[in-house]
Formats: C-alpha cells, sequence, structure tokens
C-alpha cells in the first residue's frame, strides 16, 4: 500500500535508474515523509543535490522499513532557497535539515533551532545564515540554548578534552548537579569528504572511506565497495563475502571489548579495565593477521578483499579465538556480577523506546531500549543473507542495557567468527585477486547501502551522473542519527554521570564531521 | 630526642611510599606490574622542578591555597601520635586544633579553586563543601567516643594508653561503630574510591581533583604532598587505635605501626581494584553512615 504514496521500494545494493524514482510536489513529498514515520518507518538519509534547472534543487529521502524488510527511496524538487522543514513533527530530521541548509544554503521554513552541523561554507553560493564567502568560521561558536534562573549555571566541556578522544564541544545548563538540558556542538573533525567525492570515483576515494571514522574502517569501506559493485553488477564470491564478514564482525568485536573496558573505567572499576585494553588489542591483532593493518585498512577492495586466509592462518585464527572467548567473557562477566558496578550502570542515561523511535536511533543504543533495528537482520547484504544474526535486544535503555547488548553482541559475533572460519577452512584458497565487472559506472542511478557498523546503521548513498561519475555520494555515519540520542539521555541526571553515558553511546565525531 | 627524630623523619618521608604501596597493588589486582613503589617521590621530584602555568585571571590567594594547606596538613599531624611515639604538639583540646586545622586546609583549597572562576573547580567545591560537612561531625564524634574511653582530652594520651586499658563488653560494639565509621572518613578525607576517583581524567565526576585542575608544577607538588601527608595522618589515626600495641620496647613499638599503616594502604587499594566508585548522590549516603556510626556510638555511651 505505500509504493501508492510515491516511494518506491528499493533492494540493499541493488541500483535503480534515477527516472524510475518517483518524483512528488514538495507539499506531498513532505506529507508522505511524515506519514510513513508515523507508520514506524525511519530515515536512513535525506539529503539534497544538485539539479540541472536553474534555482532548483532535488531533495532524496531514504527510509527504512524494518518491519517488511526493506529500503524506500522517493525525490522531489525544491527552490534552492528554502523548503519546508518536518523538524518539529519528525525530530529525526533535525539534523539532516540543518545539513541541507549549511551544504546548499537552502533554509529549511519551521525548523525550531536552525544551527550549523560542522561549521563551512555552503557548497553554493546561497548561505543559510548570511555569511559573506571570505567570513571565517569556528567550529563551536554560535548561540546556544539558555536556561535562567538563580540557582542555573553553565558547564562547558572541550572542544578539548583531558581524555585521548577527539574534540567536541558540551554546553550543559544545570541547576546544582542537575543537567537541565545539554547541546552539542561537533564539527571541528570536518574535512570536506562529500564534497570531495563529488566527481569520483578516482583512486582516492577508497581511502577516503577507510578514514571517514577510523574505528569503522571496515563498515564505511565495506558499504563503499557494495555500492560500487551495485553499479558495475559484480557478483563476488562466496568466500571474499565470507572473508568480508569476518572482518566487519571483528572489529565488532574488538570495538564493544574496548568499550566494555572504558565504560569499567569511567567507573573506576580496574579489573575489566585493564583486562579488556588487552583484550581489545588482541582482538585488533587478529584483523591484522588478515590485513597487516590493525584496524583493517587496505582490505576491502571492490570486487573481493585484497587478502585471502590461508589454512595454517584460519587454524591459528581459530584456537585464538578459542582463549581470547573465554578471556573476554570472564572479564565482562566480573560487571555483571559486581553489585558497585551495577549500581552504577543501572537507570543511568535512560532513553525511551518512544525517544529512541522518535530521534530516529540505530543500532546497539537502539537495540538497548527494545528496538529490533539491526541491518544485518532486516536488510542483509554479503554474507548474513546466508548466514544470518540474531538480533539482541534489551529493554531497559540506560547505561547497563547499552553494555550488556554489547557483551551479547560479542557472544554472537563470536559464534559468527567460528562458523565463518570453519566454513572457510573447507574451501581453496580463491585463486583471482578482486576484479569488478566494469570499470565504468551504471550512468544516471541510485544506489543505496545499508551495512551493520559496531555502533548502527551505516548508510552510503550513489548518485551518478550521465558520464558514471559521482553526482553525489551521501554518507550517514551511525554517529549522525545517535549524538541527540545522548543529549537527551542526559535530561534530569546528574552531570557527573555524563562520561559513563558519553562512553555508553561512543558516538564518533569525525564521523559526524566527515 | 633520638624517638622524636625517627617520628620526624617517619613523619616526613613516608607518606607518599603509602601512594606507592597502594598503586602497586592495584597494578597486581588488575594484572599488571605497575610503576615503581617509589614513584611517588619521583612525581614530587618532577613537579618541583617544573614550572608553572598560572592562569590571568587568578590572584595572590591561588598561590596561598597550596602553600597554606599544606602547612595546615602538617600542623595538624604533629599532634598526632605516631603508635607508642608521642605527638611533637600535645596539650588538653588538641583534638579540637586537629579537626579544625583540617578545615583550615580545606577553606584554602577551595578559595583557591573558586578563585580561577573555572566551572570546573566550582563544581568540585560545592561537592567538596558539602561531604565535608556530613563528614566533620562524624570526625567529632568519633573524638568524643575515644575522650570518653580513656578520659582524656589529648590526642596522645587518649589514642596510646588508656584507649584499650579501659575496654570491656559494654563499650566495645561502640569502638567497632567508630572504627568503621573512621574508615569510611579516610577513604572519604582522602578522595580515594567509592567516594571519589583519584585517577580519572574525567573532570565532570572529580571532586578534590576538580578543585586543583589549574595548579601545575611545584604548586601541584605541594598540592600532592599535602594529600599524601593527609592519607598519613588519617591512617595513622586508624592504625592507632585498631593496633593496640602495648609494647613499651620503642623499636618493636615502632615497628607494629609501621606494619599497620602499611596494611592500612594495602587495605585502601584492595577497596579500590574490586569495587566500583558511587555515584554522586549516593555519596551523601555513605557519608551519612559513617556520621551516624559515630553519633550512635556515643549515645551508646551515655546511655
Amino acid at each position: 500500500m505505500y509504493s501508492h504514496q510515491g516511494f518506491i521500494n528499493l533492494k540493499n545494493g541493488q541500483p535503480i535508474d534515477l527516472n524510475k524514482i518517483p518524483s512528488l510536489e514538495e507539499e506531498k513529498f513532505m506529507d508522505a515523509i511524515k506519514q510513513f514515520i508515523e507508520a514506524g518507518k525511519r530515515v536512513s538519509s535525506y539529503f539534497a543535490c544538485s539539479s540541472e534547472e536553474q534555482g532548483l534543487l532535488k531533495l532524496y529521502a531514504v527510509l527504512s522499513d524494518d518491519e517488511n524488510k526493506q529500503l524506500m527511496v522517493s525525490q522531489t524538487m525544491i527552490s534552492s532557497k528554502q523548503f519546508k522543514s518536518l523538524s518539529t513533527s519528525c525530530p529525526q530530521l533535525q539534523l539532516f535539515e540543518r545539513e541541507i541548509a549549511e551544504q546548499y544554503g537552502c533554509v529549511p521554513l519551521g525548523h525550531p533551532w536552525l544551527k550549523p552541523v560542522r561549521y563551512h561554507h555552503s557548497w553554493t553560493n546561497l548561505d543559510a545564515w548570511n555569511r559573506e564567502k571570505e567570513e571565517v568560521i569556528l567550529p563551536g561558536v554560535g548561540d546556544y540554548y539558555k536556561v535562567q534562573g538563580n540557582q542555573v549555571h553553565e558547564v562547558a566541556v572541550g572542544p578539548v578534552h583531558a581524555g585521548v578522544i577527539e574534540p567536541g564541544h558540551f554546553r550543559f545548563q544545570c541547576q546544582g548537579e542537575e543537567v537541565l538540558h545539554l547541546e552539542i556542538a561537533l564539527g571541528y573533525q570536518h574535512r570536506g569528504i562529500e564534497k570531495t567525492l563529488i566527481g569520483g570515483p578516482n583512486n582516492k576515494t577508497r581511502h577516503y572511506m577507510e578514514v571517514l571514522a577510523g574505528d569503522t574502517t571496515i563498515g564505511h569501506c565495506l558499504t563503499y565497495c557494495q555500492n560500487i559493485e551495485g553499479l558495475t553488477s559484480t557478483k563476488i564470491s562466496k568466500r571474499s563475502k565470507m572473508l568480508r564478514g569476518i572482518a566487519l564482525e571483528l572489529e565488532r568485536i574488538a570495538n564493544h571489548v574496548g568499550d566494555l573496558g572504558a565504560l569499567a573505567g569511567d567507573v573506576g572499576y580496574l579489573p575489566t579495565s585493564s583486562f579488556c585494553g588487552r583484550l581489545r588489542g588482541e582482538w585488533l591483532n587478529l584483523t591484522a593477521l588478515i590485513t597487516g593493518n590493525r584496524f583493517g585498512r587496505n582490505f576491502l577492495i571492490p570486487g573481493g578483499t585484497s587478502y585471502d586466509l590461508t589454512k595454517e592462518q584460519i587454524v591459528f585464527m581459530l584456537n585464538k579465538i578459542e582463549l581470547l572467548e573465554k578471556e573476554t567473557g570472564d572479564s565482562i562477566a566480573l560487571l555483571w556480577e559486581n553489585q558497585s558496578v551495577l549500581a552504577r550502570f543501572e537507570e543511568i542515561g535512560i532513553l525511551s523506546r518512544k525517544q529512541a523511535k522518535d530521534l530516529g536511533l540505530v543500532g546497539l543504543a537502539a537495540r538497548a531500549t527494545g528496538l529490533d533495528r539491526d541491518v544485518r537482520t532486516t536488510m542483509p547484504s554479503g554474507i548474513y543473507k546466508e548466514m544470518p544474526i540474531a538480533i539482541k535486544t534489551i529493554e531497559s535503555g540506560d547505561v547497563y542495557s547499552r553494555a550488556y547488548v554489547r557483551g551479547l553482541e560479542i557472544k554472537t559475533s563470536i559464534d559468527f567468527l567460528k562458523k565463518a572460519l570453519k566454513e572457510l577452512l573447507k574451501g581453496a584458497l580463491s585463486e583471482e585477486g578482486p576484479t569488478i565487472a566494469s570499470d565504468l559506472l551504471k550512468q544516471n542511478s541510485l544506489v543505496v547501502t545499508v551495512n551493520e557498523g559496531w555502533r548502527g546503521e551505516i548508510c552510503h548513498v550513489a548518485i551518478t551522473d550521465n558520464e558514471g561519475k559521482f553526482k553525489r555520494y551521501k554518507i550517514v555515519d551511525p554517529s549522525f542519527h545517535n549524538w541527540m540520542g545522548l543529549a537527551v539521555s542526559l535530561r534530569n541526571e546528574e552531570i557527573s554521570d555524563f562520561p559513563i553515558c558519553n562512553k555508553s553511546f561512543n558516538l564518533s565525531y569525525c564521523g559526524h564531521d566527515l | 630526642m633520638i624517638d622524636q627524630i625517627i617520628h620526624m623523619s617517619v613523619y616526613i618521608l613516608m607518606p607518599p611510599l603509602l601512594f606507592g604501596i597502594m598503586n602497586k597493588t592495584k597494578a597486581y589486582l588488575a594484572g599488571r606490574r605497575g610503576a615503581p613503589l617509589l614513584q611517588p617521590y619521583y612525581d614530587l621530584i618532577r613537579l618541583f622542578k617544573k614550572k608553572m602555568v598560572i592562569s590571568s585571571t587568578t590572584t595572590w590567594v591561588f598561590y596561598a591555597g597550596p602553600i597554606v594547606t599544606m602547612l595546615a596538613v602538617i600542623v595538624a599531624g604533629l599532634l598526632m601520635p605516631l603508635g607508642q611515639s608521642h605527638a611533637i604538639i600535645s596539650f588538653t583540646g588538641d583534638f579540637i586544633l586537629f579537626a579544625y586545622l583540617f578545615a583550615l586546609a580545606r577553606f584554602f583549597t577551595t578559595i583557591a579553586a573558586m578563585d580561577t572562576g573555572s566551572a570546573f573547580e566550582g563544581m568540585g567545591v560545592a561537592r567538596e563543601m558539602t561531604f565535608s560537612a556530613i563528614i566533620e561531625p562524624g570526625l567529632f564524634f568519633a573524638f568524643l567516643v575515644f575522650v570518653k574511653l580513656s578520659g582524656s582530652m589529648s590526642l596522645t594520651v587518649m589514642l596510646q594508653r588508656n584507649l584499650y586499658g579501659s575496654i570491656n563488653q559494654n563499650n566495645f560494639a561502640p569502638l567497632v561503630m567508630v572504627i568503621i565509621g573512621l574508615s569510611i572518613i579516610l577513604l572519604a578525607e582522602n578522595s580515594r574510591i567509592p567516594v571519589d576517583d583519584p585517577n580519572t581524567h574525567l573532570e565532570l565526576t572529580m571532586i578534590h581533583e576538580a578543585m586543583v585542575l589549574d595548579h601545575s608544577g611545584p604548586l601541584l607538588g605541594l598540592i600532592e604532598y599535602a594529600a599524601n601527608v593527609k592519607f598519613f595522618i588519617l591512617s595513622s589515626l586508624l592504625c592507632t587505635v585498631i593496633v593496640p600495641i602495648f609494647s613499651s620496647d620503642g623499636w618493636l613499638s615502632w615497628l607494629g605501626f609501621l606494619t599497620g599503616i602499611i596494611l592500612i594502604s594495602f587495605m585502601v587499594g584492595i577497596v579500590e581494584s574490586i569495587m566500583a566508585r558511587l555515584r554522586m548522590s549516593r555519596v551523601t549516603i555513605l557519608l551519612f553512615s559513617a556520621f551516624l556510626l559515630c553519633g550512635s556510638a556515643v549515645i551508646i555511651f551515655e546511655r
């Protein structure tokens, strides 16, 4: 029934001709999005793209339907100066609309809090805030939401932090120890990747993908490769798919283990903190065993993988995983056995399921509120079509649940790894390296690929022009959806609980800033 | 004379070692090798060699803070007997001066913190003052119990000879309650887990560390040394109460005292290793329990 509303269903990683995408009137387009979101769909990507016609922009919406396990896409033409904002009725669009305003200088009319996202000049001649082209734009400078009153005080944290982490500015409005409001300003790591990608792909493109977010190298690179393979109609071998799945799960385990250790460290619980710190390194070393790089750089190439695993390597990995599984399980179990740790994790930073739904949260933060959002299951790509992974959810939505979901996912990922490696052991080494069916990308097409990175859904949309070059390459890191979730989870909590809430989300700054 | 020289050298030189012991214990229990036992001394030397970075918004108060704090803490320590060794200064009612020297030290730490105008330091001050308002009466109640038990108003006399001389089944329970209360006060006053986390880098969760964020170099060295001494003093208070050493032999009593104080550091290290710190709103509950334990002990005596 939904296809009547001007959206067309799309398969993960399958290209579609641009002129097959229905084009709606702006008014109808907005109404349709509103209705879909009310019906439980969520926004995976929402972006503008230049158009051939003067004074107009194309606006694309990619929605995810987790229930019916499909992607939906539609487009509309908007004036290059302004369009209708949906943020008040669909809060999950607020950051996307701010992004469009910043990139194209196109104002979302009725946006409740229109601020820049990454603090850069627009790509066109227009500017949503009427700033001059010569004006220097400093990140984090501008208006902040303010609470007034005798006992209200403001605390500013960052962009330079005490720990070795990325830069971001956090502005708290507090009454005593209680946080009334938290506003997060990012953009310090903006490198202009999306703009650079226009006109690609070229030999730099894949390397940009690897550094979108350094801890999600495999996730982003995999999504990019699948987009290219979709646009060139390349079929890749099962063995390559398996190797890619192994790399993605290793990335997930290493990050989850590191996060659980860091969570323990933040509450001053030393044993898990030190054990997990070491174990994270061991898991990263397994990725290094395959690729020579602990973060999996230079492993995924459109058409396959740059390395294969020999029988000896597989056997070594299986033995090592057996050992690490026990050690990891034991150090994590310490957390759930210690009352003082549980007292610190439970009922802190609660995010209700409704809030998570309204804000369009993805990944483990969404699963920690009981939402069944895992792209590996709902819209599987690659090896996950053949080797499904069970979604792990937990209801409470607090720091504890975000930690506990990590623990559960580590287990499922280890099971997947063992199964996949044993499967690989049966097969022979692949003879040929990665190849793609054609050097030319399909012209005038759109392709959407989503993958479940360790933080959540990674969504890449590629639109090609009539020469087969990228007219637009839109990247949505899971952090882009989830930062607002962190801000909301802090409301009416103690300010001293911010670090642990922040760590329980552990969002990417550079993945957001691009 | 010789006893006093030993007393002073132990008092001045030993405090950083206790931190070394605690850190080593924590490292071992977390499966690490840990920093050398003498690391706190190296850290102090390093800090005293450094230059200072001084915020342009600060005044003389910022300098006065660490200096007065350290002096107040050191003088307070002169009133405390170490094991069977008499305090350097001792007079009737000295325990009141003792408690208020700590208060003076706290006052100067906090105004030096407020002097920077930083939001973090302001928050640290607010927490420190709230918590100390609960700790201080607890400490006084504990002293009151000792005064009752020993019939003396001077720290040396009350803690050394007379405390265990008068012990019987009627006053045993209150003594145990006071010991538990004092142990909590020891952890709280020295910003250890579960009250505060001395090793954290997260400003928003800090109490004591938040107040000294802007201090650097020698001034930070003074603060660190004062923190070491404070831990030493409160541990020796607890040690003298817990470990009844009746030996009149000077050397044996020193041995007993040193073993006791090292064991206490060891125990604090273990506590820090096996539990997470409390959330800020629950710290008050823990401190109130210390206050109530000491307070109830007094009431039981008065019964």
